[in-house]
């Protein structure tokens, strides 16, 4: 449990029994302690002060006497000296920033305010430092005195400093303003409340600095003219400083104030660093990339170069591209997160950066386990009841499934409880039953899963159709299968059939399925914290390679389908994968669209993150904004895809550049027809150029076609009714003639066959009278177009 | 697939016999539907006829497995069964035994069944009888050969064994591989 905080603050007795030795309390980092000394400090400092101030007051008050007893009459004229006095001393600050004054030996106890005043202004300096960015001066030696000038001097060098640090003249103009004033309104709360506390200088000191921030730049003078003034008062306080002092104790003054100057003008620096690190991030150079770091430096570095991609164009480096701000923060994922780089790339094509961060971070987390109860054996609850029974703390995974468990601990191993054996569950991960539940299989179908190990997927499925109908259960691995076997038999199912064949080539053996479940092979991008090594030992190859035997089994899959219309209930293939690329998931799926006659449908789940329609390049269908996308940091289930596609008829539609290479085979000199059509309507400014095109594309398509067909159909046409007649007088005059005959009913299935060729010659005359209305719309809106 | 011989047929029903007794009817008449006993690589499967017709257009290699497998003939022509055919031993079983459940953790390792766990019997079994074996809350976990008649049990010492064991659900996970 770490150890804990001391709450009471009873002390721990000593004595036998006891730990000869405990661990200290933590200590703390000197510049953390910083503070605190230095209110010890103060606090000693006030003591000695009060002490001084007390001596003096007394002198003063000796003095008083004395002057009260021996001129009487000079009284009020003194007082006026006195006020003179005050005056005087605002006069020359009004004109020049004055040093602070530290001595607490100063007369009429006007030290301690004003060195209350100068802590504040060491904090100020401090949070000033902090605020504005921090750049290198060109540090004037001119403002550093003579070490013979008094303490006072090195006071307010230092402040001086700390101003000429700030180049912007604006800034300086205002702090040294600012000063002025605080210094002016320091020494009227010192003025006025002579006797007062501390405390009470301390207010107006703050009521100083409330004013200042009001208060705009004043113009204050030259640092010269500071210096000179400086000068001038140092020799009005240098004489009753000198005289209670011994020269040790200045000294040891001087000494104090010496290092206390160092000691901020170190905090500043250090405030400066943690600034620069913080605020503005600074690119490293070649070697510092390549210097190995810490992990907690790298994760530093990628916080910072996020956050300057967050707000690029504010926090960039001028002469640094996004670009390389990207490699940077690709080189430092792939160290911290121990990834490859290729694959690191495509995450954050995937995702947007702070995204990238959760999801990199999830999948450093592993999932959850959970279970599925069989539906066929079992209830939810009665599973339930009887592993927590066994020691197992479990829940329902949530609202949206009624057979899924998720398990937070167990005494005994989920795997080997009586009633896994008895195949009351399986173990199975939440993503695992989306799919199935997209694919809503009924009872009596006929259902593939066509790559099933380890049948988790497909038990579900048996599970559903309460053992009726027939699941097919398929994986090309023939190791593999031997785990489908093992499951199906254990969880009660009878009506499967186990087969051991390439997918790509199922459609040979059977056809005509309802619901077909294809969860592809895949990289595996989406179960990273299942299988780490996925992050190092993926490249390209590896990419392409899955995709392409995903195209072939998504086509083999939709070929062994049954379509829409054959089908009562079915017709409808699930594909998914446990990758979260892109290309193994949308591209896939728009490549079956293009290349079977398939439609996208919603795959029922109401959850998950909607798929890319757009990617990158890639310009993919729309629908595809039907599939799901399934993150480990949003759902904390693997990464997942499903998409559901509808099989809508048994047609192979012919990609277009097929279809155009198929027609220049049909005919030469109708595609240099179309062609020049098509260059006269190009050079016609139509407003919906591109519709129009694609129309006019189809419909020169259908007149090449009918072209092509058209004359020799015609010739026919007008030949037949006299070749029948012909051949019916033949078959009058040649009964006997059996060969003859033959041909004639040869010639007969000709006609017919021309006949149809007829209708479909009417037909595509119909379709000429479009293309020619079509046309007229065409040069009436090329007409408009002249007119405007 | 193919239909099994006469002689296998003997074979396997006379095993399933010892367990199920005259139910085995209750298997192949069935109302919904007409099941069937095939033989595929020295396998016996169980499955309807609508199963069976779609199954028989795979080729030999490419099928696997096709309903539920029953159990197998080894070498010697005898015929094993396998724990695999337990979802219809039990429902149909004449002679059970139940057993503790300190005692089920022993069983589903392989071990024989002694008096000490065993909690109840059915009355009258024979000895030499197939049993199958079932937790006390119903649950099947298994099959065997009563090694003692019922009023033999009574008297038996807690370490005799009064059953032995044939398959019990433990093989789903230590003999995965020879399942098929």
């Amino acid at each position: 449990m770490g150890r804990k905080a001391k709450f009471g603050e009873e002390k721990q007795k000593k004595g036998p029994g006891r730990k000869a030795k405990k661990q200290g309390d933590p200590s703390f980092p000197k510049h953390l302690k910083e503070n605190v000394e230095k209110k010890l400090k103060s606090s000693r400092q006030r003591k000695r002060a009060r002490i001084a101030t007390q001596k003096l007051e007394a002198k003063a008050l000796l003095k008083e006497m004395k002057k009260a007893a021996i001129i009487e009459e000079k009284k009020i004229k003194s007082a006026g000296k006195e006020n003179e006095g005050i005056i005087k001393k605002q006069v020359p600050r009004k004109k020049a920033p004055v040093p602070v004054l530290k001595e607490p030996e100063d007369s009429e106890g006007e030290g301690t305010t004003e060195y209350s005043d100068s802590d504040e202004e060491l904090q100020q300096s401090k949070a000033k430092k902090l605020t504005k960015t921090a750049k290198k001066s060109q540090a004037s030696k001119k403002n550093l005195f003579d070490e013979d000038q008094s303490e006072e001097d090195d006071d307010n060098d230092e402040y001086e400093d700390n101003d000429l640090d700030i180049p912007d003249d604006d800034s300086e103009s205002e702090e040294l303003g600012d000063e002025e004033i605080e210094d002016e309104e320091g020494d009227e709360g010192s003025d006025m409340g002579e006797e007062e506390d501390e405390v009470e200088g301390d207010e107006g000191s703050d009521v100083g600095e409330e004013e200042d921030e009001d208060s705009n730049a004043e113009d204050s003078g030259d640092e010269e003219e500071d210096g000179d003034s400086d000068g001038a008062q140092d020799d009005d306080y240098g004489d009753s400083d000198d005289s209670d002092m011994l020269p040790i104790e200045k000294a040891n003054k001087k000494l104090k104030k010496k290092m206390e100057k160092e000691k901020a003008d170190a905090a500043a620096e250090e405030l400066e660093m943690n600034v620069t690190t913080h605020d503005v991030f600074q690119f490293p150079e070649g070697e510092e990339v390549e210097k190995m770091e810490g992990l907690q430096d790298v994760q530093q570095r990628m916080k910072d170069v996020i956050m300057v991609l967050s707000d690029f164009k504010r926090l960039r480096e001028p002469n640094r591209s996004r670009k390389e701000y990207l490699e940077l923060l690709l080189k430092d994922l792939c160290l911290y997160y121990s990834y490859n780089e290729f694959l690191m790339e495509k995450l954050m094509e995937i995702f947007p950066l702070s995204e990238l961060m959760e999801f990199l971070e999830a999948s450093e987390v592993t999932r959850p386990v959970t279970l599925r109860a069989n539906s066929l054996k079992t209830r939810r609850r009665d599973l339930a009841q009887a592993l927590i029974s066994r020691g197992v703390n479990l829940d329902p995974i949530g609202k949206w499934t009624k057979v899924g468990l998720v398990v937070f601990n167990s005494q005994v191993p989920l795997g080997a409880t009586p009633e896994y054996l008895a195949g009351h569950y399986i173990l199975q991960g939440a993503s695992s039953l989306l799919p199935v539940m997209a694919l809503a299989p009924q009872e009596n179908e006929r259902i593939l899963d066509m790559c099933s190990a380890p049948g988790g997927k497909a038990s579900h499925i048996a599970a559903i159709m309460k053992n009726t109908g027939v699941l097919f259960a398929n994986d090309a691995n023939k190791d593999r299968i031997k785990a489908v076997v093992g499951n199906f038999h254990r969880l009660g199912i009878v009506n499967s059939v186990i087969t051991n064949v390439d997918g790509r080539k199922y459609s040979t053996i059977m056809k005509g399925f309802d619901r077909i479940l294809l969860d592809a092979p895949c990289t595996g991008t989406g179960v990273l914290s299942k299988d780490p090594s996925v992050k190092t030992n993926k490249d390209q190859a590896d990419i392409d390679k899955c995709v392409n035997l995903q195209r072939e089994l998504i086509l083999s899959a939709i070929d062994c389908l049954s379509s829409a219309d054959k089908s009562k209930s079915g017709g409808y293939l699930v594909y998914s994968t446990c990758s979260i690329l892109p290309e193994e998931n949308e591209c896939v799926v728009d490549f079956a669209l293009k290349h079977r006659d398939v439609r996208l449908v919603p795959t029922g789940l109401d959850f998950g993150v909607d798929g890319f329609a757009n990617f990158r390049q890639h310009r993919l269908h729309p629908s595809l904004k039907l599939s799901k996308r399934f993150y480990p940091h949003t759902q904390n289930m693997d990464g997942f895809f499903v998409a559901k596609l509808q099989k809508l008829s048994n047609k192979i539609p012919q990609s277009r550049k097929e279809r155009r290479i198929e027609e220049a085979m049909e005919n030469p000199e109708g595609s240099d027809k179309e062609d020049s059509e098509e260059s006269q309507e190009d050079e016609k400014p139509v407003p919906k150029k591109s519709g129009n095109k694609r129309k006019m594309e189809e419909i020169t398509k259908v007149i090449k076609g009918d072209k092509s067909q058209k004359k020799p159909k015609l010739d026919s046409d007008q030949q037949l009714p006299k070749g029948q007649k012909r051949h019916v007088q033949n078959v009058a005059k040649n009964r006997r003639n059996l060969f003859k005959m033959v041909k004639n009913r040869r010639n007969l299935f000709k006609v017919a066959k021309n006949r149809r060729n007829l209708f479909k010659i009417l037909k595509n005359r119909k379709n000429l009278f479009r293309v020619a209305k079509n046309r007229k719309n065409l040069f009436k809106v090329a007409k408009n177009r002249r007119k405007l | 697939m193919k239909i099994l011989s006469d002689e296998r047929t003997k074979s396997v029903f006379e095993k399933l016999a010892k367990f199920i007794g005259g139910n085995i009817k209750l298997l192949i008449d069935r109302p919904d539907g007409k099941y069937c006993f095939r033989e595929h690589k020295d396998r016996v499967y169980y499955m309807s006829q609508a199963i069976l017709d779609l199954a028989l257009s795979c080729n030999k290699e490419q099928l696997i497995c096709a309903g539920t497998c029953f159990g197998k003939f080894t070498k010697t022509n005898k015929f094993r069964l396998h724990i695999t055919a337990l979802n219809y031993l039990a429902p149909y079983a004449q002679y059970k035994i139940w057993l503790k459940p300190s005692a089920e953790q022993q069983f589903l390792y392989g071990h024989h069944v002694l008096k000490s766990g065993m909690g109840r019997i059915t009355e009258n079994t024979p000895k030499n009888q197939g049993v199958v074996i079932f937790s006390m809350n119903d649950m099947p976990l298994g099959f065997g050969t009563s090694a003692k008649a019922t009023a033999d049990c009574k008297h038996a010492d807690p370490i005799a064994i009064v059953c032995f064991n044939q398959g019990d659900i433990g093989e789903y996970i230590r003999n995965e591989d020879t399942l098929i």
